[in-house]
């Protein structure tokens, strides 16, 4: 019932602050509407970020305590995370066609990066689903979700340098929506967006997460199924052998 | 920690045996190396002006994809008669297995560079005499952290379905900083360094290699749990 009420409020609050930034906040001077794009751009990328920032903790929490219900936490964040990176970069390629007139920027360190923080947790998935085992795929991808983490800031350090070691910023960036200078309209329907995202993210990480027990509680007993399946194969094949002896 | 150390070497020098003495594998993968930045220039050519500009990212293509095979091989060998299992057993620091594999994989590393360097001066019309030292420490660096991110991946994907695969999907990710500074500090070693930024993108080199060999050393044990 509580998930129900956090589905049915994150809903709303999409809606209602949809509304307000299609429709209510003026459109940028420069920009035009495409920078109606940012509103959604920006919390999917702060989503990504959250979500395997929450893997690699309920990683680290996994091989502490030895609880799958923590792997389960790690695999709900980072398959969300996935989704809402692909959004980001989706949008973002979506924003940048009108404004900068390509889809893709290689002078965007956070465009590199978030490209290469989606390949490093795609692999994290499929490596998850080419392990059978629960206890040892947990551990795995606890310590796999861990270095990838690490490699983050160093990609995004690098990214920036391969840019910028002799040439500044010439594009301008997204974040200029959070300057303080920003009239308070564009503020208030970033934030309220961003308040909302966040809302509809925690309702799906309940909801994924309740899946992924369900899944481990089908594998588990798909697991002594087969085992149960084989020790009436070995017993029928004993008395098999008794009848002929 | 010195007791470390010497388990760890001797692990790289069983590892270096073992591929003196079946030759042909390790001779394989640096024909094919060679191979890449051939048909790099079949892809690129014939104007070899472009080849040459081109250089130092072919160089670090070929190193990465004839590395991919040299980890993943590295640690085959281990798995093909249960080896792995019994170094798991061994009373020793799991670090130290790790550091062995990695420094057996260095060895490989630097063996591969020392190939490809060559040939990407004859090929590509490149005089590497010239920038000698600092190429020399680039490749040192850079083989240095792939051997560090290969031998952790190699021990996550070793004994998985489609490990050819999952292999190089996993590992390209994160060596994606090495590569770009590796490439970045090879074409300022060539260039003559006019901008002097060499240092900057060894020392990015260097942190790279010091996070990934700390976090490889930690991670590589949960790797061998049943």
């Amino acid at each position: 019932m509580g998930t129900r009420i956090l589905g049915v409020g994150a809903l709303l609050l999409v809606v209602a602050a949809s509304v307000n930034g299609l429709f209510l906040v003026p459109a940028d001077l420069n920009q035009g509407d495409a920078q109606r794009i940012m509103y959604v751009h920006v919390p999917s990328a702060w989503l990504a970020y959250l979500s395997f920032g929450v893997t690699a903790l309920a990683g680290v929490g996994y091989l502490w305590k030895r609880d799958l219900r923590l792997d389960a936490v790690a695999l709900s964040a980072a398959e969300i995370g996935v989704m809402f990176t692909a959004f980001a970069i989706w949008s973002g390629m979506m924003w940048g066609q009108p404004v900068w007139g390509v889809f893709w920027q290689w002078e965007d360190p956070r465009l590199t990066t978030t490209a290469l923080l989606l390949a490093l947790y795609v692999g994290y998935l499929l490596f998850r689903r080419l392990t059978d085992d629960p206890r040892r795929r947990a551990a795995r991808a606890a310590v796999v979700g861990l270095v990838a983490a690490v490699d983050i800031p160093i990609v995004h350090f690098s990214v920036e340098w391969w840019r910028g070691l002799h040439q500044g910023p010439t594009i301008g960036s997204p974040e200029r929506l959070l300057d303080p200078a920003a009239p308070s309209q564009f503020v208030i329907a970033l934030v309220s967006m961003v308040l909302a995202f966040t809302v509809a993210w925690a309702w799906l990480m309940v909801r994924r997460y309740q899946l992924a027990r369900l899944d481990a509680d089908l594998e588990e007993l798909a697991r002594r199924g087969r085992v149960a399946e084989a020790r009436r194969a070995g017993l029928a094949a004993q008395r098999v052998e008794e009848a002929t002896r | 920690m010195r007791t470390d150390l010497a388990i760890a070497l001797a692990i790289a020098r069983k590892d270096a045996v073992a591929e003196l003495r079946g030759r042909q594998a390790a001779g394989a993968t640096l024909f094919f190396a060679a191979l890449v930045l051939l048909l790099f220039g079949f892809a690129l050519g014939p104007d070899s002006r472009r080849l040459a500009e081109a250089a130092p990212g072919l160089l670090w293509l070929a190193i990465v994809f004839g590395g991919l095979l040299t980890v993943a091989r590295l640690h085959q060998i281990e798995t093909d008669d249960g080896a792995l299992d019994e170094l798991a057993r061994y009373p020793v620091e799991r670090r130290a297995i790790y550091l062995g594999k990695a420094i057996a994989g260095l060895l490989a590393m630097l063996a591969l560079g020392g190939v490809l360097l060559p040939v990407v001066a004859v090929l590509y019309g490149i005089d590497l005499l010239a920038a000698a030292p600092p190429l020399l420490i680039t490749v040192v660096l850079g083989a240095i952290g792939f051997a560090a991110v290969g031998t952790f991946y190699a021990g996550v994907t070793v004994r998985m379905r489609a490990r050819e695969v999952m292999l190089p999907l996993l590992m390209l990710p994160v060596i994606a900083p090495l590569l770009l500074a590796a490439v970045k500090a090879t074409a300022a070693a060539l260039g003559g360094d006019p901008l002097g930024e060499l240092g900057a993108w060894l020392q990015l080199l260097a942190a790279f290699d010091l996070v990934m060999l700390l976090a490889g050393a930690a991670g590589y044990g949960y790797l061998l749990e049943e």
